[in-house]
């Protein structure tokens, strides 16, 4: 289930069994609240990451905002991790603003069908960034206000950062490859 | 895919088909409909959508809005991004570290060095590296002198917008000494890109310090100036006060970050909670506004300008020797006097220019406060060279989704101020 990014944390994943004895970390309490729909849970490089149910997003966010503070949905981007499944992850960057703390929120997505439920209706911030992972991966946010292209004209066809977008370009032509190029160019037909 | 022919007639230098013009032709027509005023009557007076931008000098860029307008009163503004989009996201993935390294200013050209600053932090974290004083210095001092130049900027063009000429020279003259000494220490005025991963490209030159201690002895006094001119300036007091007004907790909903969440009254600002780089050693002030208006957005601002003067002046007093770059060649280059006498340092210099560093696998997101809020990159490692995946969290992108709630129900030239406010950079936003 974990991606490849995932396996290599080197730190122990916080179960719930093991809690010190101190004031738990947000994301401590995230995982004993929500139990197995927190799929993985680390701290590494100093960020709290926790991998959750895409099914279960909307509920997840709704008790982050609510109880936990987070009421500043800082960014929401996805990465495409081409060729594994799932292969889309969305990313969500949260902020606490009265006691200063950061959380990562993942959720994995299929490849044959990337939808995950909009956080729109949690934080209306989320509105552009949202519109802007549609356009630029194909993920279909579900019960967005306005999920249209944002950057990329209206008409176009694809998903630009996807991994199976050609990052397009010219060969050069010299002398001695002129001929070779010129005729493997895909032209229209007439 | 009209657009895709024609860009692909046009590297190959065919012409068009009659299918393709055709197609042109619909679309073109498409594209005038799209953009001219409409009109519609309705019972009291009639309802016009306009498109203001992109090619409106007070749109900063090239952002396109679609108001609806009832007389002079906005009844709808949506923000219309888009035109500027470059892919740089996509770039990333070509580059290694280093050579990403020219692409962040790119993006935010008015806080040239604070994306680039943002953009190696991340890096840094992941290669779980810390800078060299000096560089963290230096940074700091270059970092908050951007921030003047980028809050001159937005302040001239501030005033412009609303009817002040003056203001914009002024302001000009000033950002001139902060573009002499970042020519100075990178060769370049608009896109110097100083930082690297693990320090600074280079030392410091002779007659940095110098050329610091006079902006900051000439400074405050100008700042005075700009106050004179514009505090309490009846127009300008009429055009800004009670324009555009956001609550904090709005504002926060919205993802709204920077001076606009901080003239609502939340003192948020990165440096001070929670502190990057070496932030936590000054000591400055965070202003507030109480109003959240576009009034109170400049007061902020010019306040912030005092504070990054007091952080510059106490970094330029403590200002450490020693290395500018971190003393590890998987990172940073070898001094090249020792490529011609040590074998290592040749191997790791050829390493180093031919592959690139190479990253741990992982992922970091380091947010910086730039001048217009929260700007941070997400970096996700594979293990090799190049980034898997770069995403650049702008604040600009973000504050434009303010301009519906501060706009609707004002008049149409209030709309003009309140972009000015927000202080979007087009290429920010768009990337």
């Amino acid at each position: 289930m974990a991606s490849r990014y995932e396996a290599l944390a080197d730190d122990e994943a916080t179960t719930p069994e093991a809690i010190p004895e101190r004031e738990l970390t947000a994301l401590e309490r995230l995982a004993v609240q929500f139990g197995d729909k927190i799929l993985l849970t680390s701290t590494r490089l100093g960020e709290a990451t926790a991998t959750v149910d895409p099914k279960s997003i909307l509920d997840i966010m709704l008790w982050l905002r609510d109880e936990e503070k987070f009421v500043l949905c800082s960014d929401v981007t996805a990465h495409d991790c081409h060729g594994e499944e799932p292969r889309f992850w969305v990313v969500y960057h949260l902020t606490n603003v009265e006691r200063p703390d950061r959380l990562r929120i993942k959720a994995g997505l299929p490849e044959k069908k990337p939808v995950i439920e909009s956080v729109v209706s949690i934080w209306p911030g989320a509105n552009f960034f949202e519109r802007e992972v549609y356009d630029l991966f194909g993920v279909i946010f579900q019960n967005h206000p306005n999920l249209k292209r944002i950057m990329m004209p209206q008409d176009w066809e694809g998903h630009p950062l996807r991994k199976d977008f050609p990052v397009v370009y010219e060969p050069v032509q010299f002398t001695h490859n002129f001929r070779a190029i010129q005729e493997s160019k895909p032209y229209a037909e007439e | 895919m009209g657009l895709l022919n024609r860009a692909a007639n046009w590297v190959m230098g065919r012409d068009a088909t009659p299918a393709q013009r055709a197609e042109d032709r619909v679309q073109d027509a498409r594209l005038k409909q799209h953009l001219m005023p409409t009109w519609e009557e309705g019972e009291e007076g009639g309802r016009m959508t306009l498109s203001m931008g992109p090619q409106h000098p007070s749109t900063h860029g090239v952002l396109r809005l679609e108001v609806e307008l009832e007389g002079e009163r906005v009844l709808r503004a949506d923000p219309d991004v888009g035109y500027l989009h470059t892919g740089i996201e996509k770039t990333f993935e070509t580059l290694n570290y280093e050579q990403g390294c020219v692409l962040p200013p790119r993006m935010d050209y008015l806080a040239i060095e604070y994306c680039t600053w943002a953009y190696c932090m991340s890096v840094e974290r992941l290669l779980d590296i810390k800078c060299p004083p000096r560089a963290e210095y230096a940074r700091i001092i270059i970092g908050e002198l951007t921030r003047l130049s980028s809050h001159l900027v937005w302040l001239g063009t501030h005033a412009l917008d609303i009817g002040a000429m003056s203001v914009f020279l002024y302001g000009f003259r000033e950002r001139e000494m902060i573009s002499d000494i970042i020519e100075m220490v990178s060769g370049d005025r608009m896109h110097a890109h100083y930082f690297r991963p693990g320090g600074l490209a280079t030392d410091l030159p002779a007659g940095f310090e110098q050329a610091v201690q006079i902006v900051l002895d000439i400074f405050p006094g100008r700042i005075d100036e700009y106050e004179r001119l514009l505090t309490k300036n009846p127009i300008w007091m009429e055009r800004t006060q009670g324009v555009g007004a956001i609550t904090a907790e709005k504002a926060l909903a919205l993802s709204i970050t920077g001076p606009t969440l901080r003239s609502a009254g939340l003192p948020w600002d990165l440096r001070k909670t929670q502190p990057y780089s070496i932030y936590d050693a000054f000591e400055f002030d965070i202003p507030v506004g109480t109003r959240g208006d576009v009034y109170d957005r400049y007061l902020v601002r010019m306040e912030e300008m005092r504070q990054s003067l007091r952080i510059v002046e106490q970094a330029l007093r403590d200002l450490p020797g020693g290395r500018f770059r971190i003393d590890n060649h998987k990172v940073a280059p070898p001094p090249k006097e020792e490529i011609y006498l040590s074998m290592e340092a040749l191997i790791h210099h050829f390493k180093l220019w031919t592959e690139g560093a190479r990253v741990p696998p992982g992922e970091a997101y380091v947010p910086v406060e730039s001048p217009r809020g929260e700007m941070g990159y997400y970096i996700v490692s594979d293990g090799s060279a190049k980034p898997c995946r770069v995403h650049m969290r702008s604040a600009s992108f973000a504050n434009l989704q303010a301009i519906p709630a501060m706009s609707v129900g004002g008049l149409v030239a209030d709309l003009v101020a309140v972009i000015a406010s927000l202080d979007p950079v087009l290429g920010e936003v768009d990337r």
